[in-house]
């Protein structure tokens, strides 16, 4: 029944999405300045429909409707409330629809909040949307269809995988999808305005709110799953630069990228070619991401039910989008100037852009590296954390000096004006990394280097917010909070990697560890039926030998039933300037349990900087056009 | 001639090429410090220039009963069903580490039949093997 229900609606969206794109081209020659009522009809049904086939599914979740084998695969009837529902995009399937409805609502959306520009190019931004709309819903019918029925009907399901049944791994797909998808609508808008020769600052200016709303998002999406990554996979990390990962911080790095190019194109009316590259970039990444992970190309950590048929469907189809859009930018070639001064802001947000583009090279190459050389001679191998970190690390120094003074520069040509300030905040941004030097720990001269380099960033950021307070230049508050955020991000794993301790032992119930700061007392274990789980429950008692106060860690294995599955839950104790961190695990039902014992300084506080770094494009968003 | 326009272009892009030639002359020379190779327990046996202090990964199987814990670390034997190799390991395995299931390694070789780990890769789905392990098994069983 909502199988029937299911597919009909995609159909009709399919559909509508063809008479779209009909209609729109129909209304491409008649030469007035409105788009015709009916295309909006047509875009607003198109958008009820995916939200109603949406919808649908999720209530197939709800009521454990087992006629549809996605459910069945991934759901079961005593898995909690909150996880049927977010079963629905835990899954290939499920997301792809997701992937659809966001698609088609930023396709809406676009229409019709950018009513005052241009009718030709809204009308082919729209044509193209829809394409890749259909793109996308073909691969949804033909090869994962979430409404595909399953007879006679199962009892009972297979259930999620356990590790997924998480509050941040619920909200994560969402995010990242918003993030990932919504960077179709400027693809599409940038071949829209290639084709309908449009102006580029106009064309800056139609893009500029959902760039923004896509980076927020994306970042939102990234630093959650980190979150995950980190109390879920009990490595007590919370990067590992696994294939996945550096799948999602590509787009990252190439929409970072286009939007400070964007203000650029949007002041100066210039680089125009360069954004259409990254509009096209940054989709086409996202894309490119997508496929790698779920055709399980990718050797990666996280795993995702993967099947090469999807992996050539999307391959195709992304040859396809890479092509045509290649072609369409070469045929519509724009003569430009680019005419700059070396000391004004233009050159130092190109400058940016050149870091994003190495940032982006270097995670590329090591990503396919390892695909292109098994490929080529069979041999496997990996790439490890410590080619990102000896590569990118350097980099972040300059990146982050320049990052500090650059939104000092005028547009067109400015003063020496600031050389002051800037070498009075690098004297004090030494003296506070010496400060920390000496008192708390040595390290590395690349470590003094970043520590001073982050500092420096901080003081500045720092100041301009209260500047642009006082000042009340409000454009200037957003843009600040994110590089003070950054500069934060970059201080505080500088910290957290150079003042961490780890401890890894085996011990037996009843055993006491001491380490150097700590006493380890493992009491007892405690068994706990929960609704879909069993739990033992390890009862660890820590004594600081410094000022002997007392912890309570109590870290769990989970035993899920359905399907069985054996998940290791960390206990983590956040403080404000550090956090504990205690994993056990036991192998082969021996009397030791493996302990691994952490503690991380100011760990709570890179999320608190990743938060903000996403804050300020948030903040952006609330500006009103005309103070932007 | 050239008038300067063009030939300040040209020096620029110049400049732009030379710069990403050796953008990415260090990115691949770093590449190439930092691989990790996959081997498993009869490609260490068969080869004979192994440079002992490199970080390296072995994958293969976890032979049943092999597992055994101390205070410090685990020991455990990793076969191909050809050849095995010891691997010990301090820190919380994986959950989904167990005997007779696929497991990777990464860390560095002692000598040729005793490996040391400095973590534990096992995968989050219990059906799910890493296709070099697969391949090796299809390999040696039949």
């Amino acid at each position: 029944m909502l199988s029937n229900i299911g597919i009909s609606l995609v159909i009709l969206v399919l559909v509508l999405s063809f008479s779209t794109i009909y209609a729109a081209s129909l209304d491409l020659k008649i030469s007035n300045r409105f788009i015709s009522e009916n295309i909006y009809k047509l875009s607003l049904f198109q958008t009820t429909f995916t939200i109603l086939s949406f919808f649908t599914l999720i209530i197939g979740f709800i009521n454990s409707d087992f006629s549809l084998i996605n459910v069945y695969e991934n759901s079961h009837t005593t898995k909690p409330f909150f996880y049927k529902i977010a079963g629905a995009w835990g899954n290939h399937e499920g997301s792809l629809l997701l992937w659809v409805n966001i698609l088609v609502i930023f396709s809406y959306l676009f229409l019709v909040f950018n009513h005052t520009h241009n009718k030709q190019f809204r009308l082919y931004t729209l044509i193209v949307q829809n394409i890749l709309i259909l793109g996308f819903l073909f691969f949804l019918l033909l090869n994962s269809n979430p409404f595909n029925s399953i007879y006679p009907i199962p009892p009972e399901g297979m259930g999620l995988n356990p590790i997924l049944q998480d509050p941040a791994l619920a909200i994560h797909p969402p995010l990242l999808y918003v993030g990932f998808v919504g960077c179709s609508i400027y693809f599409s808008a940038a071949i829209g305005s290639l084709l309908s020769n449009y102006d580029g600052k106009l064309f800056a200016r139609s893009i500029k709110t959902w760039v923004k709303i896509s980076w927020c998002f994306q970042t939102l999406g990234i630093i959650v799953g980190s979150i995950w990554a980190y109390y879920e996979l009990g490595w007590g990390g919370f990067w590992f630069w696994d294939p996945v990962e550096n799948a999602s911080l590509l787009p990252w790095f190439a929409i970072t990228a286009l939007m400070h190019s964007l203000i650029v194109l949007e002041k100066r009316n210039t680089l125009y070619s360069w954004v259409i590259v990254l509009c096209l970039l940054t989709f086409i990444l996202s894309v490119t991401g997508t496929f790698l992970v779920r055709s399980g190309i990718l050797n990666s950590v996280h795993t995702f039910a993967s099947d090469p048929s999807r992996g050539i469907y999307i391959l195709v189809f992304l040859s396809l989008m890479i092509f045509s859009a290649l072609i369409i930018f070469f045929s519509k070639n724009h003569n430009e100037n680019y005419n700059f001064n070396l000391k004004s802001r233009e050159i130092f947000i190109l400058t940016n852009n050149w870091f994003m583009a190495f940032f982006l090279l270097t995670v590329l190459i090591g990503m396919l590296y390892p695909i292109f050389l098994d490929v080529l001679t069979n041999k496997k191998i990996s790439v490890g954390p410590p080619f990102f970190n000896i590569v990118i690390i350097p980099l972040v120094v300059p990146f982050m000096f320049l990052m500090a003074i650059g939104p000092k520069f005028g547009w067109i040509k400015s003063k020496n004006k600031i050389f002051y300030k800037s070498l009075l905040l690098s004297l004090g941004a030494v003296a506070i990394n010496l400060f920390i030097f000496y008192f708390f720990g040595k390290y590395s001269f690349l470590s003094n280097l970043i520590f001073t380099a982050a500092i420096f960033l901080i003081l500045y950021s720092f100041l301009d917010i209260i500047d642009s307070i006082n000042k009340r230049t409000k454009f200037e508050f957003p843009r600040a909070i994110s590089h003070l955020g950054f500069g934060m991000l970059v201080f505080f794993i500088g910290i957290n990697h150079q003042f961490s301790t780890e401890e890894d032992f085996n011990l037996k119930i009843g055993e006491v560890k001491k380490t150097t700061n700590y006493e380890i007392n493992f009491e007892k274990i405690e068994i706990k039926e929960s609704k879909n789980y069993k739990s033992v429950t390890g009862i660890f008692k820590l004594i600081n030998l410094k000022n002997s106060s007392i912890q309570n860690l109590n870290p769990e294995i989970r035993i899920y039933s359905s399907p069985e599955t054996l998940t290791y839950e960390a206990a983590i104790k956040t403080k404000i300037t550090s956090d504990l961190y205690l994993t056990m695990s036991n192998v082969s039902r021996s009397d030791f349990y493996n302990i691994k014992f952490q503690k991380k300084p100011f760990m709570i506080w890179i999320w608190i900087s990743a938060f903000i770094i996403s804050l300020g494009g948030f903040v952006q968003l609330t500006l009103k056009k005309n103070e932007d | 001639m050239l008038t300067k326009k063009v030939k300040n272009r040209i020096l620029f892009l110049i400049f732009i090429f030379l710069l990403s030639v050796v953008t990415v002359f260090f990115i691949i020379k770093s590449l190439k410090n930092n691989i990790l190779y996959f081997s498993s327990p009869t490609e260490i046996k068969k080869k004979e220039d192994i440079q002992f202090g490199k970080a390296m990964r072995v994958g293969g199987m976890v032979k049943k009963k092999s597992i055994t814990i101390n205070k410090k670390n685990i020991q455990f034997i990793v076969t191909d069903f050809e050849n095995e190799i010891l691997i010990s390991y301090s820190g919380t395995v994986p959950n989904l580490f167990a005997e007779e299931k696929g497991v990777v390694a990464e860390g560095r070789l002692r000598d040729k039949n005793f490996f040391i780990a400095d973590r534990i890769l096992a995968k989050h789905d219990e059906n799910y093997m890493p296709p070099e392990i697969k391949e090796i098994i299809e390999k040696n069983v039949k």
